[in-house]
């Protein structure tokens, strides 16, 4: 959907991610950007020059948060400290939704910093759904989840990822961030039609997607996010976008980052398929409007 | 020789259980299968970065692998779970790896790889937050010296350089005191803080001067990757010579966001030491020692007032 409750009822357009190697050209020549996504990890800090950048930007550009360590499936209880360090960041952002994985990574306080697959079972999507509940309505912000790449599956798992998702988010009545390089990656990684994934989750929750690129190695994909985006991955995006509408849709580049404009282009092919989606989508009400009287 | 990193207990994560739950029937089945899997991945690799072939209890650790996570015709359940195992730890070495260059200067790569992983098989993260995982690495060396020695000393002076620099960079920054402000209160009731981002630190080798030029000189081997030319020049500034034993005092901290390391004498270190401790400001200059001038104090509250470093007390 262009723009629902989940993403605060925001149109954004295309992103891309804030990164470190990109300070200076942005600060300096203030490219035209939609929006920028930053790691909400990285500027939960007390001072300093990673605050002082995010207020140069904020002058500029509209910002996203997107956060790597909330860890919703963690079974341990929110920590109270990092809840009030991560609501500081979202009144200075003012940030129209926030975006975390729908993963593990922490037990009994202890960290792996990793975002780590879930057992598929009601027992964990209830949980879930109760701690992304919680979180919500202590940040006061709309929250989209996303589904990350995983390399490993558990006996346990009662049902689909796409539906542990499904049942996540009904649950918690929040909102999708699709990536669909991650869905990639897991159905190659599974086995599984990566369009089954996309056909299967709720489409009017779908608030933010993400494209990126993986590497490809003999026996499983790895999601890198150093290179530009495959193919098969805009295929998915074109379909996504098509069953969900334009979406505000960032591009992930996070290793071996080139130069701001090759990761910029990068992320504006995602036009092409939004183009093809609203003719698509143009066509589909044409249709129901009858003949026309007269052609213009 | 140091005992093997295998053998060494993570702190504050409970034990795992026996088996891993057959299903997930509540939050607490959860947590187990959590926590079994997460002692997996935070064990230290084997020395061809494997995952360890014997669980805790003895058993196989294909047989505990299989127990809950799923084969696919490529990869076994070990082998599933030995790449997150394997991610974990190439993650965090490079973490810290990046955060060290000095610690690294002085034990070299491969002995400081060795005490990452004995640092934090002990300790592994307890924060949400990577900016922190360096936090008890100083309190790690002083208490299994092994992994330092003989160079113990030195590294913990580095380390705890290095980490002044973490708080420097990113600490709060408090609303600076101004002269009229500290003019309103008797010195004997005055009690001042320094700004939270400042780390003073009295050392027993001069470490500002060791990191920055072993900085310096992986800038230049970093160049020198670059550009076949430097090459030479790269070479023979390889080695950066560790310091002697010098008494130094120094704070570090930052100024229009940028980072700085300043040397301080022993009674201005001191009366910094003192304001930090909450003692009131006439205490405070008394710390000093008696040889402290006057006009040398005053001089010096004029510079740490222009660089922004006291605070009031809350
Ligand atoms: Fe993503």
């Amino acid at each position: 959907m262009p723009a629902n409750s989940f993403n605060g009822h925001t149109d954004y357009g295309i992103g891309i991610g804030l990164r470190v190697p990109h300070y200076a050209h942005i600060l300096e020549k203030k490219p035209v950007v939609d929006w920028f996504e930053i790691i909400s990890e990285n500027f939960m800090v007390d001072g300093g020059r990673p605050l002082q950048v995010l207020d140069q930007i904020m002058e500029q550009y509209r910002v996203v948060q997107h956060g790597v360590s909330m860890y919703f499936g963690s079974a341990d209880k929110p920590d109270r400290a990092h809840l009030k360090k991560l609501k500081a960041l979202v009144k200075r952002t003012k940030t129209p939704w926030l975006s975390d994985h729908l993963c593990w990574g922490s037990v009994d306080g202890t960290y792996t910093h990793d975002l780590l697959p879930m057992p598929y079972t009601f027992a964990s999507a209830k949980r879930t759904a109760e701690k992304i509940r919680q979180i919500r309505d202590y940040l006061e912000v709309p929250i989209c989840v996303e589904n990350v790449s995983s390399y490993a599956e558990y006996h346990v798992s009662e049902m689909s990822e796409w539906e542990f998702l499904s049942e996540v988010v009904e649950r918690a009545d929040c909102g999708i961030l699709l990536d669909v390089n991650n869905i990639y990656v897991s159905a190659k990684n599974h086995d599984f039609n990566p369009y089954d994934y996309i056909n299967g989750v709720p489409h009017h929750r779908v608030g933010q997607m993400h494209v990126a690129g993986h590497t490809k190695f003999e026996k499983y994909i790895l999601d890198t996010h150093d290179h530009p985006v495959l193919d098969p991955v805009w295929k998915l995006y074109a379909h996504a976008t098509k069953l969900c509408g334009v979406t505000a849709t960032l591009l992930e580049w996070d290793d071996k980052i080139p130069s701001f404009d090759e990761v910029h282009d990068e992320a504006l092919k995602a036009n092409e398929f939004i183009d093809g989606a609203k003719k698509a989508k143009n066509s589909k009400r044409a249709a129901k409007a009858g003949a026309p009287v007269a052609s213009s | 020789m140091p005992r093997s990193i295998s053998s060494i207990r993570a702190t504050g994560l409970k034990a795992p259980p026996k088996h891993a739950p057959r299903r997930l029937a509540s939050t607490n089945d959860v947590v187990k299968l959590q926590r079994l899997m997460t002692h997996i991945l935070i064990r230290p690799l084997t020395k061809s970065d494997g995952l360890q072939p014997v669980w805790i209890d003895g058993r196989p650790m294909t047989e505990v692998a299989e127990e809950f996570i799923k084969p696919n015709d490529r990869l076994s359940a070990f082998e599933r779970l030995q790449l997150y195992n394997r991610m974990y730890w190439f993650r965090l070495i490079d973490i810290m790896h990046d955060d060290n260059p000095g610690l690294r200067a002085v034990l070299g790569d491969k002995k400081f790889t060795r005490l990452i992983e004995a640092y934090l098989a002990k300790y592994p993260s307890r924060s949400f937050t990577l900016r922190n995982l360096c936090s008890r690495l100083g309190q790690f060396i002083r208490e299994e010296s092994r992994w330092t020695a003989p160079h113990t000393a030195l590294a913990t002076n580095v380390v705890r350089f290095e980490w002044a620099q973490t708080v420097a960079f990113d600490e709060a920054q408090l609303p600076v005191l101004s002269a009229a402000e500290i003019a309103r209160t008797p010195p004997v009731r005055l009690r001042l803080r320094l700004q939270p981002y400042i780390t003073l630190l009295a050392l027993d080798y001069p470490v500002d001067t060791y990191v920055v030029a072993v900085k310096q000189r992986n800038a230049l081997r970093t160049e020198a990757s670059n550009a076949v030319d430097k090459v030479r020049e790269a070479k023979q500034s390889k080695y950066v010579a560790r310091p002697r034993r010098e008494r130094i005092y120094v704070a570090v901290h930052r100024l229009d966001n940028w980072l700085y390391y300043k040397r301080l004498g022993r009674p201005a270190f001191l009366i910094l030491q003192a304001i930090a401790a909450g003692q009131t400001l006439d205490d405070a200059v008394t710390a000093g020692g008696r040889r402290v001038k006057p006009e040398q104090v005053g001089g010096w509250f004029a510079m740490w007032m222009e660089l922004g470093w006291l605070c009031r007390k809350k």
